[in-house]
This record gives structure tokens, sequence and C-alpha cells, in this order.
């Protein structure tokens, strides 16, 4: 029943709206006001600080880096597993099944898992060790490795949140009409033409959002690298973790705060500008 | 080359670009539940890839002695907390969104969206000024709050989704029949929502289980699972357990997960417009 003109429905979303709203209001002024002040004064100090941290600029060179590496790599990937997956073949539930799994896997754990394939003993170097290709273990784990370590924390972030955007760009390709791509059959069109004209423009919003939810989630991403590399790798949300739970310097961790928030804001905005809300959305 | 023999080599590349997916995928889960059971002995010995003798030991260390069992028992408690507010909160809203036009709506749906997307750090990090003011540091109900605040946005927009999926003439049909707009809530629409709503509540229950960071900045000595585990595995330089520990944690944080995604895992997708048999 579709009723108009009456306050019930905004009575049924005011409390959710409220808590959200406090639990993202008040966090926002609560870490401006200690990022700047100073003895109830305003204050550039804290900033000045930060600022003059050199973790804090390693911490946001290797944020975007990690995302810029893990991001684009994850989504291509995905693209492609859907494609694959999404037409008729034996095993294609369990295949499915399969990617779905790291769904419920949390980075913590993963980069437990990554841990044991990577680490000197583990799977990878003795498997490679005992075939003959290598004659002494990879190192990727130490501060003198940190390229590798970065590369660890790539491959476990791959394995892990690849299924999201592969869940969220498979569901965009079974919403695609099969009589666009029959028609183009009709015409003569090869798979790759329909791919490119038809497929792919189709699939845009997919793609997108799961570009955009997943860039949103690399600014915060923390236990996998936390795990694998700990501070050799600075990340925003670890140097404010660290700088909040060793420390206990509440203002420079707000500052972290603030900044991933003010990355994220900038992220979100491009979000609101290219997507409908819709997306989160069950469609049959 | 014929065509039969192409149609053969296509087919043989497409099983073995599938094989190896589900390799990349399964084989890490495998060894890393192996490793956790090795003895040291086989798995620092660089012949033996696959380990062959097992021990108990440092799984049953790790729960006991170190303290992932209660972890996981405030995980779960956690995460009741989190699925009792949230959906206390937000089922009345999904079925305003649902069932209802009026001015405001699609900014109202947004913004949640928008609230959604904003960072846990940034919730994090200021509420522990909040939370020691209101004693609520170092608390379960208080890490459940902060989860609720992360849970919230995707319950309504489900359950919505859920609602609007049941047919509105059947609570027509209810209310022509004498019940008042609320018993017909009661009596069809949530029945008939329930299975959705059950799926809805253990994906709410997964993120709850698998979040860390608010976990360990709001908690010291009431640790989830996450934050037990990381406070265990990492100090600030990282790697501060031995290896076997590692792997035994590995195994008691991914058991529940995968027990529960083998159970859950037709909600879990169909819930993201999927369909699996």
């Amino acid at each position: 029943m579709r009723v108009k003109s009456s306050y019930l429905p905004y009575f049924l979303i005011l409390p959710a709206f409220a808590y959200l709203l406090f639990f993202v209001g008040y966090p926002l002024v609560q870490a401006l006001y200690i990022a700047f002040t100073q003895n109830g004064q305003f204050s550039l100090a804290t900033v000045r600080k930060t600022f003059a941290d050199p973790y804090f600029w390693e911490a946001l060179k290797y944020t975007l880096a990690l995302a810029g590496v893990i991001v684009p790599t994850q989504v291509g990937l995905a693209i492609i597993l859907a494609l694959a997956v999404n037409r008729a073949f034996k095993g294609k539930d369990l295949t499915i099944y399969a990617l779905t799994i790291p769904l419920t896997i949390s980075d913590v754990a993963a980069g437990l898992i990554w841990y044991s394939m990577l680490s000197p003993s583990g799977f990878l170097n003795k498997l490679l060790l005992n075939i003959g290709l290598i004659h002494q273990p990879i190192y990727f784990f130490g501060y003198q490795y940190r390229h590798m370590e970065f590369l660890a924390i790539v491959l476990a972030e791959l394995w892990r949140a690849t299924s999201i955007v592969f869940v969220i760009i498979l569901a965009g390709l079974q919403m695609i009409s099969n009589e666009y791509l029959e028609a183009a059959e009709v015409f003569g069109a090869d798979y790759w033409t329909r791919l490119r004209k038809i497929v792919i423009p189709l699939l845009k919003p997919s793609i997108q959002s799961a570009l955009i939810i997943r860039t949103l989630f690399a600014m915060q991403i923390f236990g996998i690298v936390w795990i694998l590399a700990g501070r050799d790798i600075p990340i925003l949300a670890g140097e404010g973790f660290y700088r909040l739970t060793e420390l206990k310097e509440y203002d420079v961790a707000s500052i972290y705060a603030l900044v991933i928030a003010g990355l994220s804001i900038l992220l979100g905005a491009l979000y609101i500008k290219f997507m409908k809300a819709e997306y989160l959305e069950v469609r049959r | 080359m014929n065509d039969e023999t192409k149609f053969m080599l296509k087919r043989l590349a497409f099983y073995t670009f599938i094989f190896t997916v589900i390799a990349w995928i399964i084989i890490p889960i495998i060894i890393s539940t192996l490793y956790g059971f090795a003895l040291p002995k086989d798995y620092y010995d660089p012949k033996k890839v696959i380990p062959t003798s097992f021990t108990t030991q440092y799984v049953k260390t790790l729960l006991f002695t170190l303290g992932a069992l209660d972890g996981i028992k405030n995980s779960i408690i956690v995460a009741l907390i989190t699925i009792v507010i949230s959906f206390t909160l937000g089922i009345p809203a999904g079925y305003a969104v649902a069932k209802f036009i009026f001015p405001g709506k699609d900014t109202i749906k947004l913004s949640i969206v928008a609230l959604r997307m904003f960072p846990i750090p940034v919730m994090a990090i200021p509420l522990v000024v909040l939370y020691i003011r209101l004693n609520l540091i170092d608390t379960l109900l208080g890490v459940a709050l902060a989860h609720t605040a992360m849970a919230l946005p995707f319950v309504v927009l489900i359950t919505s989704s859920i609602f609007a999926g049941v047919s509105t003439e059947l609570e027509e049909a209810g209310m022509v029949f004498g019940l008042t707009r609320l018993g017909s809530f009661f009596r069809i629409t949530l029945p008939l929502a329930l299975p959705g709503l059950a799926a809805a509540a253990m994906f709410t229950f997964v993120m709850s289980w698998n979040e860390v960071f608010v976990a360990s900045i709001l908690t010291l000595s009431h640790r989830t699972l996450p934050a037990q585990i990381l406070s265990i595995m990492a100090g600030a330089s990282g790697g501060a357990a031995p290896d076997y520990y590692k792997f035994a944690a590995a195994f008691i944080m991914i058991l529940p997960a995968i027990t529960f995604i083998f159970f859950a895992r037709k909600y879990l997708v169909t819930m993201w417009g999927i369909t699996l048999k």
C-alpha cells in the first residue's frame, strides 16, 4: 500500500538515521576538535607535527600505491572471472562457490593464510626449492625486503577481496538481457565485438560501483598490512592505530582519521557524481 | 588444424583456467590448515612440502592459554548485540523505504549509502574519547554499538529490498479483512520476509565477526577474536608470534567462516543478485 502524505515513514526512518548521524557526526566533530585545538585554543601545532613526520608521507604514499595497484588488478581479474563463469559448463556452481569463499574470510585471517604460503619455510618456497626452480628461499618478510612485503600484501588482498568485486560484476552480467546479444549475433558480431559494444557498456554501472567501493575500502586497509608487514609498510589506518594505541597521541591519530575521511569524501564525491544509489539493492 | 581439435583445445584451455582459479583460492586454505596442525620439525624440514605428522597442541594452546576461546565468545556476543540493535533500528526504516512514497525519499536513501561509506578509523579513533567518558571503553556493548553503525545502512537497504519483494496486495487483503497496518505487518509481511531477513542477519554477523580495527581500538581486555589474534600475532613491528601459532590462528579464524559460508552460500550470493542453485 503506497500511502502519500503521512509522517509515518519519517518516524520509521528517524531512529536509524539519528543513530547513523550520531556515529558519523559526533566522531567527525570530535576529531576536528582534538586535531585543531590545544588547551582550548585553535592551533595548527598537531597538523605541523604530523606533517613533519616522514611516516605520514610514507603512509600516504603506500596507501595510495596499494590502492593503485590492487584495485584495478582486482576489477580486471573479476571481470575476466565473471565473463568466464557466466556461461554453462560442468562444475559452474562449484567454481562460483570457490570464488565466493573469501567473502567471509577476514583480512587478519587472510594475512595469516598468506604468511603460511610465503614465509621462508612456507609452502611456496618449499615447493619451488623441491622442484629445483630456486636454490634458496625467496624472502618476503622483513624490513630489508619491503618490496617483497608490498607484493605479499598485494597477493593476499587480491586473493581476499576479488570475490566481492566478482560477485558484483557477475550480478551485473546476469542482468544483461540475452536478447541484445542474440540480436548482435544475428547481425554477425563476433564474441569480441559483442563484448566491446554491448557487454562492457551495459556492465559499466557494476564496474563503477565495484571500483569505487573497493577504492574507498582501500583507503582504510589495515589488518592484512599489519599482519604481514607491521610498520615496515606504513599505511594511514595503521599509523593512526599505532599513534593511538602505542603512543596515546589522540591528536595525531585524529589527523590520520581526518586524512582518511578527506580522501574518502573526495572519492565519495566521484561516486555520487557517477552513480545512482540503487546498486546495493537486489534486482530480479 | 581442423575445427574439432580447435574446439577441444579451447575447451582444454578453458578448464585449465577454471582449475587454476579454484586452486588459487583453495590451496592457501588447505595449506594453512595443514600447517596449523603440523609439527614444527615437519614444517621446518625443507624437504617436506606437505607435512605428515600432526599435533593439536598449538591450536589448543591458542584457544585455552592465549585467549582465543574468550575471543570467540566475545565475537559472538558482539555480533549478536549488533544484529539485535541494527535490526531493531533498521527494519522500520527498511520497511518505510520499501512501502511508502514520501518527499525526500531518494535523498534519505542516498545519505544512508553515503554514511555506509564513512571510513571506520574516523569513527573509531574519536569514539575512544567519548567511550572513556561514558564508561563504555573496553566493553563489548561499546564495540557492538560501533559495529551497529557499520552494519545499519546495509541492514536498511537489504531489508527494504526484501520488503519490496513482499507483495503489497497480500498486505492490503489483510487490512481489508480487519487487520491494522501493524497487525498485517506482523502477521503477513514479516513471516514472508523472514528467510531474507535471516540471510541479512547472517551477513551482519560476518561483518561484525571479521571487523578488527574498531574492536582493537575500543577494547583491551575484552577482545573479539580478530582483535585478540592481531594483538598476539603482530606487535608494532610485526611478526611477534612464532610461525606455528600464526598457522594455528589462521585455522581458528577461518573454520567458522568456512562453515558459515557453506550453510549460507545460497543467501550470500542471492543477496547480491546472483542465482546459484
